[in-house]
């Protein structure tokens, strides 16, 4: 364990990278749940078509491959990124998927009702998704959206394969180093824990907010 | 950078060979994570406070760590305690057991779903608990389950790549290892998205077809 305790500087640089790789991505998946999922009422029909191309090749392909595809082929194709860049568009773009079909739920969750009453007011589309669909989808979004957030902190730890120094990356650095093999996964582990659970205490905190005064009883999930 | 066929008949066979693996680690993977699942989602319900408190403990900490790090874990760590796993073994253990704690969910939610009328019923029958589970409860609860539990099937197939890290030689292993000997990285990689898709995007339909199906059943009888 004290061999592990001289590799602090290393692990809280790692933990640092692995924070700032989450909320990166979680910003980019968060415009892409709202860009897709909304795009999927678009009265264009390529619009929608394209929102569910998109869906379905994030989704249907696995996070690594695709973190591999823009590390390995798009410098071949001229478009070079960073690890980072690589890792944190590879990251937001799979949770995004996933982000846009909770977006997508929440919106038809809304009672059709009130569909019918923005058209009988007169709404334009813009007016009937930000002054009444949207403040009654967004509360039934978060939980989900916490979930995810979850998902993304994991999804985080595959960016160390392309070199990407998170967590993940320091703990087999101290491991290849010091032959340690319980100590530095059990320590990072532990740090991803508590990460995760500030997550979770957040996402609550957040949803307990947003529903107070709105009569809504939040459902885990959709 | 152009596409070339020639490549693409070189990697195939060993993809191929790949492929076997990768579903032989979903299958099996699934069956584990499923038994499992039952197993905590009955200490999660149990009567003890410690047992159901400790179960549910233990399960948010395997859900809120990377799958990447507990592989990690079982690969490096368990040689060191004296357990030495074959590494499509310490794959297939790890993919069981991050994904019963999902699993675990969906059992202790159909079990719960039942209503209490149902058990209640059983009991006034004089039936034993054994006769209770087998012809009242399970019946009810085990329908609405399985579009849930296929859904976590197609999400292991499409997390097995991360079996890569640990020297499984699965699909994605298969293509990476050509690529990094032969230096081509534009067909391997599209060719592994490409078999992701095509066995994943139609059995995202399939699970969606089930899960209409089911909801039909249960809006009929209720």
């Amino acid at each position: 364990m004290d061999q592990v305790l001289e590799y602090t500087p290393i692990i809280i640089s790692g933990t640092i990278t692995t924070i700032e790789l989450t909320v990166a991505s979680a910003i980019v998946a968060l415009i892409i749940a709202f860009t897709v999922g909304l795009s999927r009422f678009s009265r264009f029909a390529a619009v929608r078509v394209a929102a569910v191309i998109y869906l379905e090749f994030f989704r249907g392909t696995s996070a690594i491959v695709q973190m591999f595809f823009m590390f390995y082929v798009l410098p071949l194709l001229g478009i070079h990124l960073s690890p980072l860049l690589a890792g944190i568009i590879a990251c937001g773009f799979n949770l995004g998927s996933y982000g846009s079909e909770v977006v997508r739920g929440a919106i038809q969750a809304v009672p059709r009702t009130q569909h019918e009453a923005a058209t009988a007011l007169n709404y334009t589309s813009y007016q009937k998704f930000r002054y009444i669909l949207l403040p009654q989808a967004i509360p039934v979004m978060i939980p989900t959206f916490g979930n995810l957030l979850i998902e993304l902190l994991k999804l985080t730890a595959v960016a160390s394969l392309i070199t990407i120094s998170d967590l993940t990356f320091m703990a087999q650095i101290i491991r290849v180093q010091t032959a340690l093999t319980l100590e530095p996964f059990l320590v990072i582990m532990v740090i991803y824990f508590v990460i995760a659970s500030c997550l979770v205490a957040i996402t609550d905190f957040i949803a307990k907010k947003i529903a107070k005064g709105r009569n809504l009883t939040i459902r885990k999930g959709i | 950078m152009n596409w070339s066929w020639k490549v693409v008949y070189d990697v195939l066979p060993q993809m191929l060979e790949g492929l076997v693996i990768t579903v032989q680690a979903t299958i099996i993977g699934a069956l584990v994570a499923y038994a499992l699942g039952l197993i905590l989602a009955i200490m999660r319900m149990s009567n003890s406070r410690i047992i159901s408190l400790s179960t549910y403990w233990i399960s948010e900490f395997i859900r809120r760590t990377p799958l990447l790090v507990q592989l990690y874990f079982l690969f490096y760590v368990l040689p060191d305690l004296g357990i030495f796993l074959e590494p499509l073994e310490a794959g297939i253990i790890g993919l069981g057991l991050h994904f019963s704690t999902y699993t675990s969910e969906v059992f202790r939610a159909g079990i719960e779903n039942v209503p209490t009328g149902q058990w209640e019923a059983a009991k006034s029958l004089n039936y034993r608990p054994y006769q209770t589970m087998r012809y009242v409860i399970l019946p009810q609860a085990i329908p609405p389950m399985i579009p849930p539990l296929a859904n976590y099937l197609i999400t292991m197939f499409k997390e097995t790549p991360l079996l890569s890290a640990i020297t499984v030689v699965e699909l994605f292993n298969a293509a990476n290892i050509y690529s990094n000997s032969h230096y081509k990285y534009l067909e391997p990689m599209t060719l592994v998205g490409l078999f992701f898709l095509i066995v994943s995007v139609p059995s995202a339909y399939i699970a969606m077809w089930l899960e209409r199906k089911y909801q039909r059943r249960y809006a009929r009888n209720h």
